[in-house]
C-alpha cells in the first residue's frame, strides 16, 4: 500500500437550505485518506457521512474548505474538470442506479466508454470478464427487470469497477448482498487496493466488511467523532 | 437497427436503446410524428396543386412581358385594359410586337350528366408565336369561324370525348345557342377555379362572350427584340403607360406575383400554408411530449452517468439521437401514406397533386429540423439529473 493520500480534506464545512432555513450539515472535517487502502465511514443517519461521500466524491460542490483528490483540488473547478476527476473514480449506489433499457453488459459498457468511444468489441469482451469474475457470466444479455437485486448490485458493482477507477466510493455495497457475495466484493476491493493501489471509500453498516476495513472513521453530527486505523 | 447505430455512433446507441425498451411509445411516438407529416404533406401537396394549377395557363403561352390592369393580381382576375396600350407600347424601343388576350369562364354542358367550367382563352391566331410551341402548330384551326381547341384532361368529361377529336372529326360543344367545335387538343388539366381549359380566336371569344368588347382585352402579352433586357423594356414601359391603370412585369415576374398572391393573400393559400405550419407545431409538440417524458424517466440514470464522468454534451446528443430516429422513422410511412393520398386525391379531383422528390426532401429536412427543435426544448429537463440526489 502506498504512503500517498488519495484524498485530503481540509477544513471542511457544508451547509443546506437558504437563508433562515440554512443549517450547517458538516463541521471542520479534516482527513488525509491514503491510496489503496479501504476506509469505512460509519455512523448514524443523519450524522453526514453521505454528504462527505458526495464532497469527496465530487458530487457536491464544495462550499468551504478544500478536498484535494489524486492531487486535483475541487473548490472552484470547473465543470471540464470534474467531469474529468469523475472518470477516475468508480461509484457504487445502494440503489443500484442499472439503466432498465441494457443489458448487464451494456451497462457495464457505459462504465468504460465513457473514457471514449471506439474497440467496442475489446470491452464488451472486458465488461463480459468483469461479470463472470462476480459470477454473472450466465447473465450478460440480461436486462436489469429480469435480474435479482443481488445480481443487479454485482452489475453495479462491475460498472464502477471495469474501467480500473483510482478510487471507489460506495455506500452501502453489500447491502442487497448474501453474506458469500458480499464477503466476495469487498475482498475485491482489498485486492484491488493492494494490487492496483485501488482506494475504496465505503458508507457500511456491515460488521463483515469492518473486519477487513483500513481505517474506521465515525460521524456524528457533521463532525469526526472517532477515527481508528486498524492496521496500526 | 442497434449493430448498425453502434457502428455508426462507435458507441452504444443508448438512445435507440431508450427508444426501443418502450416498444408502445415508440409505436405512439412513431405514429404522432407520421402523423405530423402526413399532414403537412398533404397541405403542401394541395398548395402545390394551387400553385401549379395557377401557373399551368401561363405555359400556353410564349411571351416577354405581360400588360394588365393595375388591380390584376392573377391571370383571370383583376378589370380589362384598352387595347389601345399595345399600339402604345409597339412603339416602345425595345418592344418587337404585341397581342391581345381574352380570358372567360364557361359551363359546357357536355351530357345530360355531364358538364365543366372551362376557361376560356381568345387570342388572335395569326400570332401564334405567343403561344407554346406544342400550341403553335394547331393556332391555324382557330383562323376558321367557331373553331376550339379543347383540354384533354377536363374534369368531369369523359376523357374518351376526346379520343377522336380532330380537324376532320371535330367535337361539337354547345354554349349559350353558339356551337363550338373543337378541333384540336391542349393539355393543361383542372384547377380550383376551372374545370380544363379551351382556346379559341378572339373573334370566337367575342362571339361567346358578347357582352365583352374587342378594344377591351384581359391582358397583353409582348415580345421584345432579341438581345434586349427584359427588365430595360418594363422600366420603358412604366415611364410611358399609366401606372394608375396598368401594370408591367416581365412574363416570369408576373407568374411569381400570381403565385405569390395565391398563396399570401387568396384565403385559400393563407389556408393551405396555415395547415403546413399546425402539422410542423403538432409535430414538434409530439416529439417534444416524447423526447421530455423519455428524458424524465431517465434522470436517474443520466445522473449516474454524470457521476461517471459523462458530459453534458453527451446526454445532449442522446436526446438529438432520440429525435433523429423519432425523425427518420416517422417520415418514412408518411411518405407512403401521403404518395397514396396524392393518388387518390388527384384521381378524385384532377387536380395537380404530386409526390416530388424536392417536396419528399423538404419535408424530411424540415422534420428533422423540427425534432431538433423539439430535442433542443426537452434537454432544458437534463439540468434536473443531479448525481448528488443518487446517495
Amino acid at each position: 500500500m502506498s504512503s500517498t493520500s488519495a484524498i485530503i480534506v481540509t477544513e471542511l464545512n457544508h451547509w443546506f437550505g437558504q437563508g433562515e432555513a440554512r443549517k450547517q450539515a458538516i463541521f471542520d472535517v479534516n482527513l488525509k485518506i491514503k491510496t489503496g487502502s479501504l476506509t469505512v465511514l460509519m455512523g448514524p443517519s443523519g450524522s453526514g457521512k453521505t454528504t462527505v461521500l458526495t464532497l469527496m466524491g465530487c458530487l457536491r460542490d464544495i462550499q468551504n474548505g478544500q478536498v484535494e483528490l489524486l492531487g486535483y483540488k475541487l473548490f472552484d473547478s470547473s465543470q471540464h474538470d470534474k467531469d474529468s476527476i469523475r472518470r477516475r473514480l468508480g461509484f457504487i449506489f445502494q440503489a443500484h442506479n442499472l439503466h432498465a433499457s441494457l443489458s448487464a453488459t451494456e451497462n457495464v459498457l457505459m462504465g468504460l466508454q465513457v473514457h471514449g468511444a471506439g474497440r467496442i468489441a475489446q470491452q464488451t469482451k472486458a465488461a463480459v470478464h468483469i461479470l463472470d469474475l462476480l459470477g454473472l457470466g450466465d447473465r450478460t444479455d440480461y436486462l436489469p427487470e429480469n435480474l435479482s437485486g443481488g445480481q443487479k448490485q454485482r452489475v453495479a458493482i462491475a460498472r464502477a469497477l471495469v474501467a480500473n477507477p483510482q478510487i471507489v466510493f460506495a455506500d452501502e455495497p453489500t447491502a442487497a448482498l448474501d453474506k458469500e457475495s458480499g464477503i466476495s466484493v469487498v475482498k475485491m476491493l482489498k485486492t484491488l487496493g493492494s494490487s492496483r493501489g485501488t482506494t475504496t471509500v465505503m458508507v457500511t453498516h456491515d460488521n463483515r466488511i469492518l473486519d477487513m476495513a483500513d481505517r474506521i472513521i465515525v460521524l456524528e453530527d457533521g463532525r469526526v467523532v472517532s477515527d481508528t486505523l486498524k492496521t496500526e | 437497427m442497434n449493430s448498425t447505430l453502434r457502428k455508426l455512433l462507435g458507441r452504444l446507441p443508448l438512445g435507440w436503446l431508450q427508444l426501443s425498451y418502450n416498444r408502445t411509445r415508440l409505436f405512439s411516438a412513431i405514429a404522432g410524428v407520421t402523423f405530423a407529416n402526413v399532414l403537412v404533406f398533404v397541405q403542401l401537396g394541395i398548395l402545390g396543386a394551387l400553385n401549379g394549377s395557377s401557373i399551368a395557363p401561363y405555359t400556353l403561352f410564349n411571351a416577354d412581358i405581360l400588360v394588365s390592369a393595375s388591380d390584376s393580381n392573377t391571370l383571370s382576375d383583376g378589370g380589362n385594359i384598352a387595347r389601345q396600350f399595345m399600339f402604345e407600347s409597339s412603339s416602345v424601343p425595345g418592344v418587337k410586337k404585341g397581342t391581345a388576350l381574352y380570358i372567360g369562364q364557361m359551363e359546357w354542358q357536355q351530357s345530360e350528366s355531364a358538364s365543366a367550367t372551362l376557361q376560356v382563352f381568345g387570342i388572335n391566331p395569326l400570332s401564334s408565336d405567343f403561344t407554346t410551341p406544342a400550341l403553335a402548330p394547331l393556332m391555324h384551326l382557330l383562323i376558321d369561324e367557331n373553331r376550339a381547341v379543347i383540354d384533354r384532361r377536363t374534369r368531369g368529361i369523359d376523357s374518351n370525348v376526346f379520343n377522336t377529336v380532330s380537324r376532320t372529326d371535330a367535337l361539337a360543344m354547345e354554349f349559350n345557342g353558339v356551337t363550338v367545335s373543337a378541333v384540336g387538343l391542349l393539355d393543361v388539366g383542372s384547377g380550383f377555379t376551372a374545370d380544363g381549359t379551351m382556346m379559341v380566336s378572339d373573334q370566337t371569344f367575342l362571339r361567346l362572350f358578347r357582352h365583352r368588347q374587342s378594344g377591351a382585352p384581359d391582358h397583353i402579352l409582348l415580345h421584345i427584340d432579341e438581345g434586349v433586357s427584359v427588365d430595360v423594356v418594363v422600366n420603358r414601359l412604366r415611364s410611358v403607360l399609366p401606372g394608375a391603370t396598368v401594370k408591367v412585369n416581365s412574363y416570369s415576374d408576373a407568374i411569381e406575383a400570381d403565385l405569390n398572391f395565391q398563396t399570401t393573400e387568396r384565403p385559400t393559400g393563407i389556408i393551405f400554408g396555415f395547415g403546413v405550419m399546425i402539422g410542423i407545431v403538432v409535430g414538434v409538440i409530439i416529439v417534444y411530449q416524447v423526447l421530455a417524458t423519455d428524458v424524465t424517466s431517465h434522470l436517474k440514470e443520466y445522473a449516474t452517468f454524470k457521476a461517471m464522468g459523462y458530459p453534458h454534451t453527451f446526454f445532449i446528443g442522446v436526446v438529438f439521437e432520440e429525435a433523429l430516429i423519432l425523425a427518420v422513422l416517422g417520415f418514412v410511412p408518411a411518405l407512403v401514406i401521403a404518395t397514396l393520398i396524392y393518388i387518390g386525391l388527384g384521381s378524385a379531383t384532377g387536380l395537380p397533386i404530386e409526390m416530388s422528390i424536392v417536396r419528399a426532401v423538404l419535408v424530411f429536412l424540415g422534420t428533422l429540423a423540427a425534432c431538433s427543435i423539439s430535442g433542443a426544448i426537452a434537454t432544458s429537463r437534463l439540468a434536473s439529473a443531479d448525481p448528488a440526489d443518487l446517495f
